[in-house]
């Protein structure tokens, strides 16, 4: 028991020293911080949004309608395919997740599946007992474009928040289809949502002015065209169509601007905006065809304007005017410059906590840890005298290096996170509690003082170990699951355990041994 | 320095086994009515798990006009809505029910609040959640607990033997059902966090287990021939003052977190201290008693000499 050997000593002094240094950050102020030289370590504990507020936003990006309208282009390119083949088909249609072809004669199928790999090698067809052939993608692609959609959208995501001016910003994605968005300091999160809420995907197309929307809405609506309302935002303009016909095709789309901005023209807000080079070849071939005729500007499937072509507009560069606010030309600008969403997103979860909130949060959290320490401190002093003394030392280094494997860690303290650390506190002393009980015991039984001591610790241990084990396992699953703020108790719980395991099994082993070397006791202090 | 109060001194002798019928009796009667109040009344889920919408704001007069407020709200139709003072006076809590459609719908059932209560509020914190969410959270959970229990059981399993492993299994069953039938009788609110107490309780209360299980384990190696009623007596006697006094500390940790920690863990501390207090019970009434009905291997008893019957030592 005497025999602490010199290097197991100068680990635990270190590391404790090292503990101390670390957590230290964490309670001097800022500006002491900004003064020290840059070698001394100034990481903080980083507080999770429930503490310091903010805006926590789970997105869903809808996957469903990329695959829906992948399988439309796929039928686009099928239709026209076995109208050039000569091929006769009964039907021909996308259910929820195939494209479903039933043919005139069934002899035809092999040289439809011919076709339809031409359509798309990703594309894999069955033949049903009914004699249908149904097409779907491959899951590896289907997975591949999935994954691209979702890494597509956090880009974008980054760049319109970014365009917002919020700062430090986390967006990570979260499973398959998820999007975890939080965003510090921010305590009314609705423009953000706005700005989010919108695919932002837009085109310039042609009106097909042979007909009109009341004929295309009876059912006349030629093949090629297709029937769009007007944007909200333009629905108080007098005199404007409710909705378009439109042509298909797209003349230009978003993803050749290069820049936009809002401004003003006959003091009415409006977008000017920028193609690139191969953006502004387009546009000025299709506006040399189209003299006189109607396009329109479309966005998110809604008509924002449709100006008569006057001239061909050959400078790459124009301006759309519509009923905007500032506002709402200003958050077009911005969702022009950052690009289009590939799908639509949905907000799933949401929650907003208001710096004051947090600030109340984090007093209380702190009350309640000292409060508990006090406490956990007294009764150990009171129960076990020195070696309760030696607990409390303990307990102190085990808080120290919790804050520092927190700071270092760069983990994210949340409001269950600080109810963690008292648990842990008093948890911690558990152990304490178990080898000084086994130390009584050991004496009652007659041993002499260091050999109680000395047995008391070494049987405790194993205890120690095997209770702290099955805690772990409960901690880690609770990391699995958890999300957030639940995450942040998980890691303070689990970090806790492991420093309470090293301060019970070397710093009070060690201050003990260091008393017994000292003062040689002929009766045990407990 | 010496203690200025010495807890058990010498070990009591509580006959555990004596009285075990009668915890096992009260801890049945205990998980049927939790069962029964499960079945029944079911847990009154937070939005997390249920989805909705949750609202907390503070006015600047001392306190808040909640009828005003409720007549405002309700005009609103956004269904039955809940309005709750949090803390202080002028805290409230809205919580209206999850929103038909689909998770647009409940973004707007916020901004309708927002724009029905004005500007003269500070918000402090909103949670919407979805339907979608809220489903795979409960399932999350349930997956978590049941893992959480049988990883338990397995490592105890593995560092005893199987009937150890049982009788982890058994109470720390017991402990999280007598949670959730507390949680269920009382009706409050389950959500996020008291899901992580409960886990947490599963391994909290595993703790005191163990601490018996190993001293149940030595004693059965010490004295090879002692009756097992006679073991597991022992164990716990010698135990007890351990047991209590670790309880206790947690418990005055997690009391402190209760008073001080205020109203967002308030669910979360109840639990805890509760899952302290069932926990500490049923590592004496139940897991340490079951062994006497699952009966641990001895070893080998055949080398135990007769002398060794008596718990004392030389």
């Amino acid at each position: 028991m005497l025999t602490f050997q010199p290097w197991k000593t100068w680990i635990t002094v270190i590391v404790c020293l090292l503990g101390v240094l670390l957590a230290l950050p964490n309670v001097v102020p800022q500006k002491t911080l900004d003064a020290m030289p840059s070698w001394v370590p100034t990481h903080r504990i980083s507080y999770g949004l429930d503490l310091q507020g903010g805006s926590h936003l789970l997105l869903e990006v809808d996957l469903k309608s990329v695959n829906k309208e992948r399988l439309n282009g796929a039928l686009d390119g099928l239709r026209t395919a076995l109208l050039k083949e000569k091929i006769g088909y009964t039907q021909l249609a996308v259910d929820d997740e195939h494209l479903v072809v039933a043919l005139r004669d069934a002899a035809d199928a092999d040289k439809v599946k011919g076709l339809i790999a031409q359509v798309d090698p990703d594309l894999a067809t069955t033949s049903m007992p009914d004699g249908k052939l149904q097409v779907a993608y491959t899951q590896q692609s289907l997975i591949a474009r999935q994954n691209q959609v979702v890494d597509q959208s956090i880009e974008i995501i980054r760049r319109r928040v970014d365009e917002t001016g919020t700062k430090e910003p986390t967006i990570q994605r979260e499973g398959d289809d998820r999007i975890l968005l939080q965003l510090p300091g921010i305590d009314d999160p609705q423009h953000m949502k706005d700005v989010l809420n919108r695919t932002a995907k837009m085109t310039f197309q042609l009106v097909d002015e042979s007909v009109s929307p009341e004929d295309a809405k009876a059912g006349h609506l030629p093949p090629g065209d297709e029937l769009l309302s007007a944007e909200d935002i333009s629905a108080g303009r007098v005199g404007q169509p409710q909705q378009y016909v439109i042509n298909k095709r797209v003349m230009v789309d978003g993803g050749s601007l290069t820049g936009a901005s809002a401004s003003f023209q006959d003091n009415a807000p409006v977008i000017q905006f920028k193609f690139d080079s191969v953006g502004a070849r387009r546009f000025a071939d299709a506006t040399r065809a189209n003299v006189r005729k109607r396009f329109a500007i479309v966005l998110d499937k809604k008509v924002i304007s449709a100006p008569v072509i006057n001239e061909p507009i050959t400078g790459g560069s124009g301006v759309i005017s519509g009923s905007f606010t500032v506002q709402s030309a200003n958050d077009l600008a911005l969702l022009l410059r950052a690009g289009a969403l590939p799908a639509s997103l949905s907000i799933i979860e949401e929650r907003t906590v208001g710096p004051d909130l947090g600030a109340d949060s984090v007093r209380a959290g702190t009350t309640a840890c000292l409060v508990a320490v006090g406490l956990v401190a007294m009764f150990m002093v009171v129960f076990y005298g020195l070696f309760g003394i030696y607990a409390n030392i303990a307990l102190f280094f085990n808080l120290c290096l919790l804050l520092a494997a927190l700071s270092t860690l760069g983990a994210t303290l949340t409001l269950p996170g600080i109810a963690g650390i008292a648990l842990t506190l008093g948890m911690a002393v558990d152990a304490n509690v178990l080898v000084n009980e086994r130390i009584r015991e050991e004496a009652r039984h007659g041993r002499s003082v260091i050999s109680a001591i000395d047995n008391g610790f070494s049987r405790a241990y194993a205890t120690i170990i095997d209770a702290n084990v099955t805690h772990l396992i409960a901690g880690s699953l609770l990391f699995e699951l958890g999300s957030g703020p639940v995450k942040g108790f998980a890691v303070t719980l689990c970090l806790g355990i492991l420093t309470s395991l090293f301060t019970t099994m070397l710093v009070s082993r060690l201050l003990v041994v260091w008393w017994l070397r000292r003062s040689r006791p002929k009766a045990l202090p407990i | 320095m010496r203690p200025l109060f010495v807890f058990l001194r010498e070990p009591p002798h509580i006959p555990f086994v004596k009285l075990h019928t009668l915890g096992f009796i009260i801890s049945i009667l205990l998980t049927l009515a939790s069962i029964g109040l499960l079945a029944t009344r079911g847990l009154n889920f937070g939005i997390d798990f249920r989805g909705g919408i949750v609202m907390e704001v503070k006015v600047a007069t001392p306190a808040a006009d909640l009828e005003g407020m409720r007549t405002t709200l309700n005009g609103l139709g956004l269904g039955e809505v809940s309005l709750q003072s949090f803390g202080a006076p002028n805290d409230v809590l809205i919580r209206l029910p999850r929103q038909p459609g689909d998770d647009a719908a409940q973004q707007k059932g916020v901004e309708t609040v927002r724009t029905a209560l004005g500007s003269s509020f500070e918000y402090r914190r909103t949670e919407v959640v979805g339907p979608k969410v809220g489903g795979e959270l409960i399932q999350a959970g349930e997956i978590a607990t049941v893992l959480a229990i049988l990883a338990i059981a397995a490592y105890v399993w593995f560092r005893f033997e199987w009937q150890f492993g049982l009788g982890a299994i058994v109470s720390t069953f017991h402990d999280v059902i007598t949670t959730l039938g507390l949680f269920s009788l009382l009706q409050l609110e389950f959500n996020l966090t008291t899901l992580a107490a409960i886990l947490t309780i599963a391994g909290y209360s595993i703790n005191d287990t163990v601490v018996i299980y190993d001293r149940v384990r030595e004693t059965l190696r010490k004295f090879k021939t002692m009756p097992l009623d006679g073991v597991v007596d022992l164990s716990l006697n010698e135990t007890l003052s351990r047991t209590v006094l670790t309880s206790s500390v947690t418990a005055v940790a997690v009391l402190a977190l209760l008073l001080f920690g205020g109203e967002v863990i308030r669910g979360f501390s109840a639990a805890m201290l509760w899952g302290i207090i069932i926990g500490t019970y049923s590592s004496l009434f139940i897991a340490a008693p079951l062994l006497l009905h699952v009966r641990p291997r001895r070893g080998n008893e055949k080398a135990a000499p007769a002398a060794g019957a008596k718990p004392t030592k030389a």
